[in-house]
């Protein structure tokens, strides 16, 4: 596998063959998933493995397939974990079910940085500052203001002990809006670029055509081996798109690969250890919904997010795959016109109820579709400070009864420095509604900290959702019946449950709003208003008037004085 | 300033005030009925112009094509329409399934305080079907309404073309904000249960089932009325609830969208011509507009749109009128509109704001806006507070020198609290019992007299405002002693003061209602002392009160849609329009009846104290 990377060859020789090179692989692969309601779900995922240590020895300055720009922000900022998604759309729930990871609209970071760091917030300042010149996204933007440190929501996936919060940092950015700017430094990460291997059906035109694009890195260490005693880094690149049935279909109910990116493709990435392209068919056993042109006998099962799922898989560094046209251009036709609502265990949805520019409510509803179990859910919000949350308003309900939190984490927020942050731990009962609401006031801003286009609104984050929601897989009792017995009597397997984070969508919300081309007249008006009508109200009411006698001239004395002598009243 | 720091010249200034009192005040009030008359003419209006600039100046293309295949949709949900003998819910949750939006259903119930007899229901229950079309890659924060009643007899061809559009729409990719194809039962009723369950508020204690799906905040809406295939012009709708307006700019872009494809467009019911210089071209212009003010005078909603506004959503309905024109519109061309003006807001960045919310319109292409109108009311008001002067100076010098200084100084102390306030308290009483009593005494009526429910209301309604005309009598028995020369000042001064706020504030939020009230209330607030005749007097004090003032709209209204009743017919219709204006305010929260009840009434009934004044 060294070999084949013609451009690192040279200085490899340099080093002394006795010391053992860091291992390191690429994998990449892209599952299709048919969605019920008609559309198709790409999903891709490269991983990149290094068996290296940034922190230990400062000068990893050699790098093959893990991409150095990214290497350097892990060793200069002392980073753990890193989590960056850019999403544009919102994932519908309801009709497509789980994504295989979510991600919430606009841009989400969140970052775990090593217990070395002293000073976490200036280092993270500057890390979203670097991040924001990487991707090309306006991560600059993150600041005190919508940071936060969630207490119980996001722990670090990757392995490692320590999970002091004052370590973490999360942010998001809801108004982010992502397009092709972001979408090429992301897949100039990848080793073989878009030039050849999945990537080649990365392209712009078509992704950006989709109802739902995200695309996301993921940076962790996981174990090396078994026993664990070395570490090393993986990097996950993600890139999740829906295509919509309406509008690209023209009436036509088939897909093809061609259709959906207008590539095909053709080879595997030559750096790839492996590379495969897996078509969702649980729901297609018989091959009642659609039909899959070119057929593969190769099948794969696995369990994902609590469902048992097959797979048919074309690995793309065989031969055959291509054909003898050398280019695969899957198709998919749908059968089958079936599109009713899914029933989705957990799915939440959040609105401002109201009106008027003074208070509002947050309403958070959590569905637990689940037919007996109940299970908790963490609910994390951060709420900008301009709508000041009124926390004893704060409520939850389901079912009609008040429901508990069992752990409540809140910060409150401090004007212009910090959001509030709130974090509760709920019991959702067996198939029922839950609904969180908290009453706010909308703030007035100073003129100045208006951004453009004020009357747009203001938006609050997701809030985040975490949970471990019973597996659908304990739930089916045709496959336990297969089983043999003994193996059974206890409900509780390793994939009794199954992790799922989902996000609800982001809130836009209108603040009172000057004017603002008003100001010429406020000015007129106002100079007006105190020069005429307080000046002389003022001198009302502060002077007491007199009439003073003009001074008589010289004739009206001397007239006064012979009057005087008269007798007769002074004129 | 000097005018008021020099004694000398500020007395000079308060004498000239007091002695062309009376003058100034005719003068006043001809002048500001003569700049209202103005602002029909049309070179003294402004011609309307598009001010947001992200619809302005993007072009759009219309390519709707599916006008038949509306009208055949919207035969065929006339049909599942008569088979349920209502609102055909199983049938549009599906019709809209098939156009790939998201689905979802809102069922309602109200039971009115009385039985509403023009749309003969009185327990309403019905459903609300909306579907939401999610715009690709938009984070669901914004959204756009189309809706389309579904009324009983008509209304099916809005219905069909709103199925056309949101099949249409859902293949485009440009969407940047979701858009709710709502159709809801029960016109007003059903809107509102759908707005409170959006919004989830709950004004007016109506129950409906919480809503499932939602598109963030809406920033605009329009409403659908079409009844028949073929329409000779589109009418717009703007007056809301209390009065509202939305935003200029809707309808600029209404106009704008009728003139780039060719289509009739009318305000009021009325065309716009081009012989402003003419006097019939200007009757035209002042019927257009006087139209306009007696419907936002009114305070209820003209359309399905005027619930919106309580939102602050942009809304307005949009009428399609079959007369016997020549010129002739099909369906298809009515869908190119209102896919321009979808495409025209879906470009929005902002919630419109640009342009006007206060404004009146003598025709379609112009305005007239806030800065322009108020002078006219600005005018009559000066009235109240020359008169307020005037009654200030009167009481601040004594009366006259013949009599002596120790009855001087116990006439002016005389007038105390009691009586000025005896005759505000039990006026407003007054106001509170003929707010309150109606609806609550219906069942008592009906028990002893023969009449229906909504009958009852309304007579109880007119009986107490009656009897309120006996109060000065009752008043006096209450007070200590006999009232005096400057108690009744006093009351009076209270009076007008009271009138101008009053009217000042009502002109700030619906200037046609509180121009109209002014120009009957601000002559009888200046003219009545006791000193004059009093049976003739009396007789003008009754014209100019407010139940008389709507009685005389009824009949100016009828006059100005061409439409004129016999006495006997407008009577009733006054009936009707008092248990509307009670039922509004009930179901909608509109508050001109609360508004004239509770503080105009009063207001007036110190002022026929005044002429009692013993």
């Amino acid at each position: 596998v060294y070999a084949a990377a013609p451009g690192t060859s040279a200085p490899e020789t340099m080093v002394p063959s006795s010391v053992p090179q860091p291992k390191d692989d690429f994998q990449e692969e892209l599952v299709i998933r048919p969605l019920h309601s008609g559309d198709i779900y790409a999903s891709f995922q490269f991983r990149t493995l290094w068996d290296t240590d940034f922190m230990r020895d400062n000068k990893v300055s050699h790098y093959r397939l893990f991409p150095k720009s990214l290497g350097q922000v892990i060793s200069k900022f002392s980073v753990r974990e890193l989590h960056i998604s850019f999403t544009q759309g919102y994932w519908r729930t309801m009709q497509w079910g789980q994504p295989f990871i979510s991600s919430p609209p606009g841009a989400e970071l969140w970052v775990w940085f090593q217990d070395s760091v002293t000073d976490v917030d200036a280092t993270w300042k500057e890390l979203t500052n670097v991040l924001s010149g990487i991707f090309c996204a306006s991560l600059n933007f993150i600041d005190s203001t919508n940071t936060v440190q969630p207490s119980a929501s996001f722990k670090p996936l990757g392995i490692g002990n320590e999970t002091d919060h004052r370590f973490l940092r999360y942010a998001t950015l809801p108004r982010e809006i992502v397009c092709t700017e972001n979408l090429t430094p992301w897949k100039k990460l990848l080793p073989c670029g878009s030039k050849a291997g999945l990537a080649v059906l990365l392209k712009s035109e078509k992704l950006f055509h989709s109802s739902f694009h995200s695309q996301a890195v993921h940076i962790r260490s996981v174990c090396q081996d078994r026993q664990c005693k070395t570490t090393s880094w993986e990097l996950r690149q993600t890139l999740n798109s829906v295509f919509d049935l309406h509008t690209s279909g023209q009436g036509k109910r088939e897909w093809s690969l061609f259709k959906m990116f207008s590539r095909t493709l053709t080879e595997a990435c030559p750096l790839a250890s492996s590379s495969k392209l897996y078509i969702d068919i649980t729901d297609n056993s018989q091959g009642e919904q659609f039909e899959l042109i070119p057929a593969t006998s190769l099948l794969s099962q696995a369990v994902v997010l609590g469902d048992r799922r097959t797979f048919s898989v074309y690995d793309l560094t065989q031969e055959t795959t291509f054909g003898s046209v050398r280019s695969l251009n899957l198709l998919i036709r749908w059968k089958s016109s079936e599109c009713d609502m899914l029933r989705p265990l957990l799915h939440a949805e959040r609105y401002v109820a109201g009106y008027g520019l003074q208070t509002g409510e947050i309403h958070t509803l959590m569905y637990n579709n689940h037919p007996y179990r109940s299970f908790p859910v963490l609910l994390l919000d951060s709420v900008p400070w301009y709508l000041r949350l009124y926390i004893h308003t704060l409520s939850v309900t389901s079912k009609g009864k008040d429901n508990k939190p069992s752990y409540i984490h809140y910060e409150p927020s401090k004007d212009r420095v910090r959001p509030h942050l709130l974090e509760m731990l709920i019991q959702l009962p067996p198939n029922s509604v839950t609904e969180v609401t908290v009453q706010f006031e909308r703030a007035l801003l100073k003129w100045t900290e208006y951004p453009p286009d004020p009357n747009h609104g203001f938006y609050v984050g997701s809030s985040v959702i975490s949970s471990l929601v019973p597996s659908t897989v304990a739930m089916d009792t045709n496959s336990t019946q297969e089983r043999p017995l003994f193996s059974s009597f206890f409900p509780c397997k390793e994939e009794s449950s199954y992790f799922v984070r989902i996000y609800t969508e982001p809130l836009l919300v209108n603040l009172p709003t000057p004017d603002f081309s008003m100001p010429y007249n406020v000015i007129c008006l106002t100079c007006t208003v105190v020069a005429v009508g307080y000046g002389s109200l003022y001198n009302l009411l502060t002077r007491s008037f007199q009439i003073e006698e003009p001074n008589p001239g010289l004739a009206k004395r001397i007239a006064n004085v012979i009057r005087k002598m008269r007798g007769v009243p002074p004129l | 300033m000097g005018l008021l720091s020099d004694p000398n010249r500020r007395r000079a200034l308060i004498s000239m005030l007091t002695r062309l009192n009376a003058p100034i005040c005719v003068v006043c009030y001809l002048a500001g009925v003569a700049w209202f008359m103005g602002l029909a003419f049309e070179p003294f209006t402004l011609r309307t112009y598009m001010s947001e600039n992200a619809m302005g100046s993007t072009m759009v293309e219309e390519r709707f094509p599916a006008g038949e295949r509306a009208l055949a949709t919207g035969r065929e949900f006339a049909a599942h329409k008569n088979k349920v003998g209502g609102m055909p819910v199983d049938w549009l949750v599906k019709t809209m399934q098939d156009r790939g939006l998201e689905v979802f259903t809102q069922s309602f119930s109200r039971t009115l305080p009385f039985p509403d007899e023009n749309k003969e229901r009185y327990i309403v229950k019905g459903t609300n079907v909306y579907g939401i079309l999610r715009a690709p890659r938009a984070p669901r924060t914004e959204a756009l309404v189309l809706s389309a009643p579904c009324s009983p007899g008509d209304n099916n061809q809005a219905v069909g073309l709103l199925l056309g559009l949101a099949q249409y729409f859902r293949n485009q990719i440009y969407w940047a904000k979701d858009i709710i194809f709502l159709v809801n039962e029960h016109d007003l009723i059903g809107m509102q249960a759908w707005l409170e369950g959006y919004h989830h508020t709950n004004t007016t204690g109506m129950s409906w089932s919480p809503l499932q799906g939602r598109g963030g905040s809406i920033q605009a809406a329009l409403t659908l009325e079409l009844s028949s295939d073929v329409i000779t012009s589109l009418d717009l709708v703007l007056e809301g609830l209390n009065g509202q307006l939305p935003n200029l700019d809707l309808a600029n872009l209404f106009y704008a969208f009728c003139q780039k494809i060719g289509v009739l467009c009318t305000i009021q019911g009325k065309l716009q011509r081009n012989d402003w210089d003419s006097v019939s071209g200007y009757s035209h212009a002042v019927q257009t507009m006087m139209l306009m003010v007696m419907k936002q005078a009114s305070g209820r909603p003209w359309g399905d749109h005027g619930l919106f506004l309580r939102y602050h959503i942009e809304a307005a309905t949009v009428k399609g009128i079959n007369s016997f024109r020549q010129y002739k519109t099909d369906v298809t061309t009515i869908g190119r509109l209102l896919e321009g003006m979808y495409r025209k807001l879906n470009n929005l960045l902002e919630r419109l704001h640009q342009s006007y919310f206060f404004y009146l319109m003598p025709s379609l292409s112009h305005f007239v806006s806030i800065g322009y109108y108020m002078p006219a009311f600005g005018l009559l008001a000066v009235i109240l507070l020359l008169r307020a002067l005037d009654l200030w100076v009167q009481l601040a010098t004594p009366p006259s020198r013949t009599e002596d200084g120790i009855a001087d100084i116990d006439q002016q102390s005389s007038p105390g609290v009691l009586s000025v306030l005896t005759p505000l308290v039990i006026s407003h009483l007054t106001g509170v019992a003929l707010y309150t009593l109606p609806i609550h005494f219906q069942e008592t009526a009906v028990e002893h007299f023969p009449v229906s429910e909504t009958e009852a209301v309304v007579l109880t309604a007119i009986a107490i405002y009656t009897a309120g005309l006996a109060l000065p009598h009752n008043t006096h028995r209450l007070l200590s002693g006999e009232g005096t020369e400057q108690g009744w000042r006093v009351l009076k001064l209270v009076a007008v003061l009271y009138l101008a706020v009053l009217l000042g504030c009502t002109a700030l939020i619906n200037f046609s209602l509180g121009f109209i009230l002014a120009l009957t209330l601000v002559p009888l607030a200046a003219f009545v002392t006791p000193h004059v005749p009093k049976v003739l007097s009396a007789f003008i004090l009754v014209i100019l009160s407010p139940a008389c003032t709507l009685l005389f709209s009824v009949f100016f209204f009828q006059e100005l849609q061409e439409m004129p009743v016999s006495f006997q017919d407008g009577w009733l219709l006054y009936l009707s329009v008092i248990s509307q204006g009670i039922l509004d305010h009930s179901l909608y929260g509109s508050l001109v009846y609360p508004l004239i009840a509770l503080l105009v009434y009063p207001c007036w009934l110190l002022f026929w104290n005044i002429l009692f004044w013993k």
